[in-house]
């Protein structure tokens, strides 16, 4: 390794009683990928944001190419040549990708933009790196994957060497990843150097020379990529082994619970197109694919917030009702994909979080008071059996870290109102939620908590549920689904078992390259 | 300089905040008064006691908190549902037309009622009109997505030419020579005072049990949670089940309501008849008041009695010493910014470089 490009000393931050970075020193060096590795909540954020300039730290100095990087200066982060690609882009869709890069990057007092010349420079930029966009494309019309390009065009065209990508993969489909890793390997060999933060232990083996590992604020690891493996890595970054939920097949299928019947939902940024789909009580049928592609409408549709404008959606033999108030006394648990902004009220308590669903059964309300004792009993009873953590029932839900978050939202759909339903479970069907909707309900966990929602979905399925899970996790859905159906462009192809897909072909079908005709061909079926 | 947002708000600065808060405002007011050539404590001073100091003052403080109490419960239960609700003003003088109409028309017979029956269905009327007025910018909201703010606020000036229109026409009083005022209500609908020899009345009772009313509701009710959620996020209360159109349609009708409602009661409490400068911007104070109570149903109270005691003070001690009642409007416009103010910084602390 030549001299270091970026050298990390001693850096401790703290958050009131948190102490998110604990003593943390690194080194990169020139035409190197390290990659940053830990749960949610370890402190690779932090981290990078003291980097950045977000945060300023309490101890601790940044070199960069041999001088002091001032702290707590976004702009001279940049000057420094450090570029930060951001998990969610900040882009303007309505501008072209030249405008884009040149957003920011030209003095305000200057009368015209110097588009030609920006133009040959950014042409430049990307033909040097293997980075193919067109220039006057607009951001909004490009794929999740070109529109990560631009970001990462955006901090190269500001001349930056070092390159920090935070969970670069999480969107991408794994050919796209491919295509990125092409592109790392291609800027590592110019001599520029990354750092790549995931949490995702097989790509972190595949892109970067050298690991570190962050748990709980400190740095407990680092090590070659040559010389660790994943279970190393694993070990490493939750403190204990922690067993890989097995693949358990589904024991006894029952009827079928819910059918769509060649469903189509109105014109909108994604939506389905004559999808067909049967789910069966005991088995989970996983929905893989590129978010993007439909998956919200179908998620969305089984949730009660969107209806569809053709073919019919039907719950045990009834139309499904198209509002979330008479789904969920039916029986259909809801998971949604973003905990923060649809899951929960961040300004309302957690109590008041837990019960939100049901606060129109009797069970919690009477001639439209709430009736609070009971309310609270029922949340204190999610709390408890799906160890929510983080402050107990009066905090605001905001308060809750993702995880726990996570628990209680599925809690509250897991869990019935009645004490009496608990005790006569085994005869009464609705105790167990009769169809959950899953959608992305691992994202952004760390391993334990994702180990516990996993295991948590095998139970209820085990127990006679019907359950969708629709993941852009390509080992969600292999461990989990009993079948296993791609969706693509809002057309939903066949459900398959699960053992008949190879890896290659769901990403196959994930870009839609075959799987299409066979998957229309069924449906008409 | 920038915001950084503070992890935990500590107790303590949560205490000093409004603390902090009211000592900033007496600092930039006085400076004003000292501008102005008085003495700044003798100002405070009169000010103090014009507002609070004798039983005369608080009853006049107490009657003009009365219509501010119903104007910032109106804006803070819609603020609450993210209904920006600026069209007080217009609803409260809608409710005093409707007041009017039920009990000073058709030559002070009442419809040939009983009296309690027909003050009922006065102040009925009075919230319906109030209701009715804020229906429409409501269904534009939630159907189509039109700015509540600019269509509540343009509908203040449409009521205020209706009013005009009304007074000049239908409900003129023939008796008042001239002046632009309606016909007064029947004696039997004025509400009792509550003090001989002043003018607060009952209507304060009546606003206070309504703010208690509210609390409860936003509180203890299914429709109260269905409120909040809203508010504060939309699309979580959909996914939850609340039925969030409805929500904000029947939020609509209760912010007017109590507008409606502060028309009825003043017209009713205080001046018996209607003019077209019956309120001095009731409707848009209520706002600042509904602000400084943080939206808190039962802080209204106290925030429109801290209001109407500036203002009733300030008017009292421009008549002792040459410093103008506008001061009244400085104090509250700088004790709103304040509170806001010290509330961003329990949440976020200044850093300097």
């Amino acid at each position: 390794m030549s001299d270091p490009v970026l050298q990390l000393s001693h850096i401790s931050k703290r958050f009131g009683a948190l102490l998110a970075n604990d003593d943390i020193s690194l080194t990169l060096g020139a035409g190197e990928v390290l990659a940053l590795l830990g749960e949610n909540g370890a402190g690779k954020s932090t981290l990078v944001s003291i980097l950045f300039g977000h945060y300023t730290a309490d101890v601790g100095s940044i070199t960069v190419f041999g001088r002091p990087l001032p702290p707590g200066d976004p702009k001279a982060a940049l000057a420094a040549g450090i570029g930060m690609v951001h998990q969610h882009f900040t882009l303007a869709d309505n501008l072209s990708v030249l405008d884009n890069v040149m957003l920011g990057s030209e003095p305000l007092w200057q009368p015209f933009t110097r588009r030609s010349t920006a133009h040959a420079r950014l042409q430049a930029v990307a033909q040097r790196f293997g980075l193919g966009v067109d220039p006057e494309a607009l951001v909004g019309r490009l794929s999740v994957g070109e529109r990560q390009r631009v970001e990462i065009l955006k901090a190269l065209y500001r001349g930056a060497r070092i390159l920090i990508l935070d969970e670069p993969t999480a969107v991408l489909t794994p050919q796209e990843s491919e295509a990125l890793f092409a592109v790392l390997g291609q800027m590592v060999a110019q001599g520029l150097s990354i750092i790549f933060i995931s949490h995702k232990l097989g790509e972190v083996l595949r892109v970067s020379q050298r690991i570190a590992v962050l748990r709980a604020g400190r740095l407990v690891a680092e090590a070659q990529a040559a010389d660790t493996s994943q279970a190393q890595l694993a070990l490493w970054m939750v403190g204990h082994a922690v067993a890989a939920p097995q693949r358990r097949p589904a024991q006894t299928v029952g009827g079928a619970v819910c059918v769509l019947d060649d469903v189509s939902t109105a014109p909108a940024r994604e939506r389905l197109l004559h999808a067909s789909l049967s789910l069966h009580a005991g088995e989970i049928v996983a929905i893989a694919g590129v978010s993007g592609n439909g998956q919200v409408a179908l998620a969305e549709l089984l949730c009660g917030t969107r209806s569809a404008s053709e073919g019919r959606v039907q719950l045990l033999g009834q139309p499904l009702p198209p509002h979330p108030a008479q789904l969920v006394p039916l029986g259909v648990a809801r998971i949604p994909e973003d905990r923060h902004a649809v899951g929960v009220v961040g300004d309302l308590p957690v109590w008041e979080n837990a019960v939100s669903e049901r606060l129109r059964s009797p069970a919690f309300s009477r001639w439209g008071w709430v009736r609070r004792t009971a309310a609270r009993a029922y949340a204190d009873r999610i709390l408890r059996a799906f160890d929510v953590r983080g402050g107990g029932p009066t905090v605001p839900a905001r308060a809750l870290s993702g995880g726990n978050m996570q628990k209680l939202i599925l809690g509250r759909a897991l869990t019935q109102p009645s004490d009496k339903a608990i005790k006569t479970i085994a005869n009464d069907a609705v105790a167990v939620p009769r169809l959950i909707v899953a959608h992305q309900p691992t994202w952004g966990l760390d391993i334990g908590a994702v180990a516990y929602v996993q295991a948590q979905l095998i139970a209820a399925r085990d127990a006679g549920a019907a359950v969708l899970l629709i993941s852009d996790d390509l080992d969600e859905v292999l461990t989990l689904g009993d079948r296993v159906a791609v969706i693509h462009a809002g057309r939903l192809g066949p459900a398959r078992p699960a053992s008949d897909w190879g890896r290659e072909a769901i990403g196959l079908a994930m870009a839609g390259i075959t799987g299409i005709a066979d998957a229309t061909a069924e449906a008409h079926a | 300089m920038r915001l950084e947002k503070r992890s935990q708000s500590s107790r303590l600065a949560l205490l000093l905040a409004p603390v902090g808060a009211v000592v900033f405002t007496l600092l930039v007011s006085a400076l004003l008064v000292w501008w102005a050539g008085a003495d700044v404590a003798q100002t405070y001073g009169l000010l103090l006691r014009g507002g609070f100091g004798s039983v005369f003052a608080l009853s006049e403080t107490f009657t003009r908190a009365i219509p501010l109490m119903l104007t910032g419960l109106a804006a803070a239960v819609a603020f609450r549902a993210r209904l920006f609700n600026i069209g007080a003003e217009g609803q409260l003088y809608v409710g005093a037309l409707a007041a009017v109409a039920v009990g000073g028309l058709h030559g002070g017979t009442g419809f040939d009622l009983p009296v309690p029956l027909l003050f009922g269905l006065m102040l009925l009327a009075a919230a319906l009109a109030g209701a009715l007025l804020l229906l429409g910018p409501a269904l534009l909201k939630a159907r189509l997505g039109v700015d509540e703010v600019v269509t509540t606020l343009l509908l203040n000036f449409i009521v205020l030419l209706l009013v005009s229109l009304m007074l000049d026409g239908p409900m003129k009083d023939p008796t008042a020579m001239g002046w632009p005022q309606s016909v007064a209500l029947m004696g039997e609908l004025e509400l009792s005072k509550l003090v001989e020899q002043t003018r607060v009345h009952s209507g304060l009772l009546i606003a206070a049990a309504l703010a208690v009313a509210v609390w409860m509701l936003m509180k203890y009710t299914v429709l109260g949670f269905d409120i909040r959620a809203v508010g504060a996020n939309a699309r979580a209360a959909a996914f939850a089940g609340v039925p969030v159109t409805r929500t904000v349609v029947l939020v609509a009708m209760l912010s007017g309501a109590l507008a409606g409602l502060a028309g009825a009661i003043e017209v009713a409490g205080r001046t018996s008849y209607l003019t077209l400068d019956m309120s001095p911007g009731y409707g848009y104070s209520g706002i600042v008041i509904a602000m400084l109570a943080g939206l808190h149903p039962l802080g209204v109270v106290a925030a429109s009695v801290f209001v109407a005691g500036v203002l009733v003070g300030a008017d009292s001690m421009s008549r002792a010493i040459g410093v103008p009642t506008y001061i009244a409007d400085v104090i509250v416009a700088a004790s709103l910014i304040s509170v806001l103010m010290a509330t961003l910084l329990t949440q976020y602390r200044v850093r300097c470089k």
